[in-house]
């Protein structure tokens, strides 16, 4: 079960790490990665409603695809500043090798099918990334 | 009546961000709606004008040009993702 959530307010890695195992003994592995604001403050827009939606569909990709144990996806909108925490996947599995691959496919589905836009404060919107696409397409099935 | 959300950029050139439309029945695709949207105002021209760089969705589904839009209640245009 990989749990999503969207919200402005912050969150704490170690806490929601620590959430995941609490009061288990089959994990045996635990990936987390953390999105950071780089630099530039910074707006982030979403679509209520779609966002939720595209979130828990990613994370029911991974489920399905994985021996996830639980997860926690979180993506933050409006207003950060340089050293925010934006974005965080959270992965537990029995051995390692499940925990990374679904953290690393999470996040690049994440950005690519997730309906968030940046906007860079002075810079105007971000555009989006060629190399993103790319991330995303190499966990496409034969 | 459909609603029809804009974001991002697409947001700031229409001047809106949803507006409750009255389809005509001609417009079965994306395609057809973006063409018909594109002629509502200069703001909509200006929002739509680069097509590979517009993305849909429809009842908040990603949807190609070519995907129906029939029967659909709510329809977003937006430029590509950049979450994460």
């Amino acid at each position: 079960m990989i749990r999503c959530r969207v919200q402005t307010v912050s969150f704490d890695l170690g806490a929601e790490a620590a959430a995941l195992t609490a009061g288990r003994t089959d994990i045996g592995a635990v990936v987390t990665f953390t999105g950071l604001v780089r630099d530039v403050a910074m707006t982030l827009e979403h679509y209520p409603g779609m966002t939720e939606r595209q979130m828990q569909s990613v994370a029911d990709a991974a489920a399905a695809r994985w021996p996830v144990l639980a997860g926690t996806l979180i993506h933050r909108y409006g207003d950060l500043a340089p050293g925010d925490p934006i974005v965080l996947v959270a992965v537990a599995a029995s051995h390692r090798a499940a925990a990374f691959e679904a953290a690393s496919f999470l996040i690049d589905w994440l950005k690519t099918r997730a309906p968030f836009w940046k906007h860079e404060a002075g810079n105007g919107w971000v555009a989006a990334r060629a190399g993103d696409e790319a991330a995303a397409a190499r966990w496409a099935r034969p | 009546m459909t609603k029809l959300l804009y974001f991002a950029w697409v947001r700031e050139r229409v001047g809106v961000a949803e507006e409750d439309v009255a389809l005509p029945p001609g417009l079965a695709t994306v395609a057809d709606l973006l063409d018909w949207l594109a002629a509502r105002s200069p703001g909509h021209a200006a929002a739509l004008a680069d097509r590979a760089a517009i993305r849909v969705g429809v009842d908040q589904h990603f949807a190609g040009t070519g995907a129906s839009i029939a029967g659909a209640s709510e329809i977003a245009i937006f430029p590509p993702v950049t979450g994460g």
